[in-house]
């Protein structure tokens, strides 16, 4: 994987950019001291076909533009943001007043306020993110695709129902987004994306009925995996759901496919973000340079990696991204920081701000993964004597302040290392300052199907309950 | 008919004409499909947020455009706009009508207005509206919060609204508008203690008025109940592990419904046979003490509608009746494919997306218990009063939601405080275990919102105290 180096912003201004550029001027001229303008524009296709024929297409496109004001000085400032899908003459006068009126009734802050200018850039160089193929493919063969994914699927088994699936889907999107602030700072990019999944549904003759799926996304046509091999793949992971049991409630080894890894990953994302950590919210706060994982885990944020999901040349607020460790060797190094949450701790941004049309910039990802470990995911799995292969996780029961785990699940369980027969309606329980200190084995897996990725990873000491 | 024009939303601010209208509907029909809608939408929203006791931002933002789709057997075009000009809409009805493959075979008949109830004021969430008033609300919380407990560190409080003008008009004659406003008030507090922190949340609302938070549902109200929850976590032991008896209290804890039975009902779902519940109208799938309904006439509550995203009226649908199954939720394009009413139950998004049979208010009505006596039943068990998000494979059946506060039963007595854990059980079978409701059915405090193939749409839900018999609670504890 490659890097690109910063630059300083673009000579010739788009359309959108001198748009862009024109509202940040009417907003200082209204009496903002600094301004921040986003526009997005995008469009999106999409396509389910389900037993053979085309059940919906969609096909438009919209776009918005986001104005966030600055009003003080001294470095104390009071902000205000505003949006809108109007773009005419009215609208923008609208948008431009609306935001500084309100910014009136908000409360100075002395952290608030642009990057400095020095701080801001971009990346150079083509970071690959941008095709126009998934766009320009006529419409009969994106339907193809979507036929031909869930056809594999229907024809792969007896027991995958040819009169009830879920269908094949095709989605394409494109979108382009410009930032420019009162700083100087102005840069656009465009990405491109598509993906391709089928869902089938398996039944048994007893009745009991499962779905599963799979995919394969990328930024061109021509890195997708082949339809027959997604319909393939989402027909074996639904059929090994089928004849699934409860286990009894215990404490086993818990092994986690990449697809859920993720998950935990995203925890991590999480207990990481400055904005929770300065408020207290995180378990991580306060514990820069202390061991918060088992010594075989390095996290890594990388918004540079070329033609990931997670790449762009610069982030929210116009800072270049980076290459960010989190936790090296099990040790926390860094947590991911906007502009106003590395000055609430007196820190520098990780260039993660990550900014919508409404509101104030959040803290974003680039592309996050856990490092490769040593074994093969064959060798992690032939370690554990008895345990569960957890291949869904379904809830939202993460307590990110005080780490508490408990989720629902479903896998296949582990006997004498082999995957046996498939598990449900249990859940997993633990805390996760101790799960990420029990994170006993990292298979070599890695693999970015998404901006998130992470390896088969096993975990020692939770708790499964069921019958 | 004749339009009013003068009246309408869209027609004074975007310069629609009812002659524009006509011209869409034709144009989306012009390559055979069955039936065709659009949908107008108008969006002015303000959000304002205290946090650390400072203003920190304030939002407001307005959008519009429309969505048509076009129905052609059981295939739906789409295509949005969120230009309304009468080029760009004719394009977008262009692409929609794509899906079909023949000539124009409809004639449109006469339109006419959908009668329509008055389940919520108008004037409400006006973006127009003063900032002050709802400011004072956050500021209010902030300091309530602060106030309650020393060991309160951390306080964000936020108020959001929307007032939002939807238009529709049908090849099958429908046309409806309606306003909609919707206000939510949110607290969110740490509480720490030594070395121990914790969290409490809280907030309400619904399609009311700025002054639906100076009774009962004050900000004060929201805030106590947030450090309440905070401080009481401070002190949770572990969450049980394993099958027990769960009592579940009244109000937000009927998000088990929600997720048990709400989706798996939805007509889509059963209309292709995937739904763990395809095939069960009339079995018992409740025990005979559980009447569950879906109701959007509901007034001033966040899940109802006057109408519905497809212009129908909403209704008050029986999902299940004394454990019998009675019922889906439906569309227009479920209800004709399926030769069944339409419940009203058709919402989506936004203009961008395509409308889906959704839940809007779903509750258990109450029973005959008193909750004293459902709590005395218990021996050994969980009694879990607020819940936070769920999640549904309607497929298997298997439904998860997550507790925020919770309690050990011991002995008929509510004893200690437990960390969050994960409730997980069987659609199909979980209400069989129902063994006593209660007599004090309670909505939620209005901050519901549900997810359905990547659309989020505001519902509320509802329940008496119940106990069953048998439910997983996923904690680690003994």
């Amino acid at each position: 994987m490659s890097t690109a180096t910063p630059i300083s912003a673009a000579a010739h201004k788009t359309d959108l950019q001198q748009l862009a550029a024109d509202v940040v001027e009417r907003a200082l001229r209204a009496g903002a001291t600094d301004a921040e303008v986003v526009i997005r524009e995008g469009d999106e296709f999409s396509t389910l076909v389900r037993l053979g024929q085309v059940e919906t297409l969609k096909e438009s496109g919209a776009r918005g533009i986001g104005l966030r004001v600055f009003l003080g000085s001294s470095g104390s400032h009071r902000t205000a943001n505003t949006s809108s899908s109007d773009f005419s003459e009215a609208g923008l006068a609208h948008l431009v007043s609306g935001a500084v009126d309100l910014a009136q009734v908000t409360s100075e802050d002395p952290f608030a306020g642009l990057p400095e200018a020095g701080a801001m850039g971009q990346l150079a160089g083509d970071l690959d993110l941008y095709y126009e193929d998934v766009y320009s493919l006529p419409t009969a063969q994106r339907i193809e695709y979507a036929r031909r994914a869930e056809a594999a699927a229907l024809a792969a088994d007896p027991r995958i129902q040819k009169q009830k699936s879920d269908g094949g889907s095709f989605d394409a999107a494109t979108g382009r987004k410009v930032l420019a602030n009162s700083r100087g700072f102005v840069g656009e990019y465009r990405r491109s994306y598509c993906s391709l999944s089928a869902m089938p549904i398996a039944q048994t003759e007893q009745g009991g009925m499962q779905r599963d799926y799979w995919y394969s996304s990328a930024r061109t046509l021509g890195r997708l995996d082949s339809p027959e091999s997604i319909g393939a793949e989402a027909a074996r992971r639904t059929l090994r759901r089928l004849n699934a049991r409860r286990v009894p409630t215990q404490s086993v080894p818990i092994v986690f496919a990449p697809e859920i890894a993720r998950s935990l990953i995203g925890n991590i994302f999480e207990a990481a973000n400055g904005d929770s950590i300065y408020r207290g919210a995180s378990f991580w706060a306060h514990q820069l340079g202390q061991k918060v994982a088992s010594s075989n885990v390095t996290v890594i944020d990388d918004g540079t990696l070329v033609g990931l999901f997670g790449t762009s040349p610069f982030d929210g607020e116009g800072l270049p991204t980076r290459r960010t460790i989190i936790v090296e060797n099990g040790i926390l190094k860094n947590y991911l920081l906007n502009t106003y949450t590395a000055r609430k701790l007196n820190m520098h941004s990780t260039g993660s701000a990550s900014r919508g049309l409404a509101g104030t910039p959040g803290i974003g990802a680039g592309n996050l993964f856990l490092e490769n470990g040593s074994v093969s995911a064959q060798q992690l799995l032939a370690d554990v004597k008895a345990g569960f292969y957890v291949t869904e996780l379904m809830g939202f029961g993460v307590n990110m302040v005080t780490g508490d785990y408990s989720r629902g699940a479903a896998g296949l369980w582990i006997e004498n290392g082999e995957l046996t027969y498939a598990v449900e309606e249990v859940t997993i329980a633990g805390n996760l300052k101790e799960m990420l200190n029990n994170i006993t084995a990292i298979a070599d897996d890695l693999e970015f199907r998404g901006s998130v990725a992470s390896p088969t990873l096993r975990i020692d000491g939770m708790t499964i309950a069921g019958e | 008919m004749n339009f009013p024009e003068h009246e309408l939303h869209f027609f004074q601010k975007f310069g629609l004409t009812g002659r524009l209208i006509e011209r869409c509907l034709g144009e989306a029909l012009s390559a055979g499909g069955d039936f065709a809608d659009l949908y107008f939408e108008s969006i002015a929203s303000t959000s304002l947020s205290v946090d650390e006791s400072l203003v920190k931002s304030a939002s407001q933002g307005v959008s519009a455009g429309c969505g048509i789709r076009v129905l052609s057997g059981d295939r739906t075009g789409y295509a949005y706009t969120d230009d309304l000009s009468a080029e760009r809409l004719m394009r977008a009805a262009r692409t929609a009508a794509l899906i079909a493959d023949g000539p124009s075979k409809q004639t449109m008949a006469g339109f006419r207005e959908t009668p329509k109830a008055s389940l919520y004021p108008i004037s409400a969430a006006d973006a127009n509206a003063g900032i002050a008033p709802k400011l004072e609300l956050v500021m209010r919380a902030d300091r309530a919060a602060r106030a309650y407990d020393a060991r309160i560190v951390q306080v964000r409080a936020g108020y959001s609204d929307e007032l939002r003008h939807i238009l529709i008009a049908a090849s099958d004659g429908t046309f409806a508008h309606d306003t909609q406003p919707l206000a939510r008030l949110n607290v969110y507090v740490i509480a720490r203690d030594g070395s121990k922190n914790s969290k409490g949340g809280s907030g309400g609302g619904g399609r009311v008025e700025l002054s639906f938070f100076e009774g009962d549902k004050s900000p004060e109200h929201f805030a106590r109940e947030a450090a309440r929850q905070a401080i009481l976590q401070l002190n949770a032991v572990p969450a049980p592990a394993g099958d027990m008896e769960v009592v579940l209290g009244p109000g937000w804890p009927g998000v088990l419904l929600h997720e048990a039975v709400g989706h798996g009902l939805e007509a889509d779902f059963n209309r292709k046979k995937t739904s763990a519940f395809a095939g069960l109208i009339g079995r018992q799938v409740a025990s005979t003490k559980v009447t569950v309904v879906d109701n959007g006439t509901l007034p001033s509550r966040r899940g109802s509608l006057n109408v519905d995203d497809e212009g129908s009226p909403t209704k008050e649908t029986v999902l299940i009746e004394n454990g019998i199954l009675k019922g889906y939720l439906s569309d227009k394009l479920s209800a004709r494919l399926m030769g069944m009413a339409d419940t009203g139950n058709g919402r989506r998004e936004s203009y961008q997306h395509i409308p889906m049979p959704r839940m809007t208010n779903t509750y258990m009505l109450s029973g005959e218990d008193s909750p004293e006596d459902i709590v005395r039943s218990v021996k050994r068990g969980l009694y879990a009063v607020n819940f936070g998000g769920g999640q549904v494979d309607i497929t298997s059946g298997k439904f998860v939601f997550s507790a925020s506060e919770a309690y050990l039963i011991e002995d008929g007595k509510i004893t200690a405080p437990v960390r969050d854990a994960t409730l997980i059980g069987n659609g199909p079978e979980a209400l069989k275990y129902v063994s006593m409701v209660g007599n004090d059915l309670a909505l939620d405090e209005g901050i519901g919102t549900c997810g359905k193939d990547g659309q989020s749409v505001p519902v509320g839900v509802g329940m008496p105290t119940i106990k069953l018999d048998r439910m997983t609670v996923g904690g680690t504890g003994r």
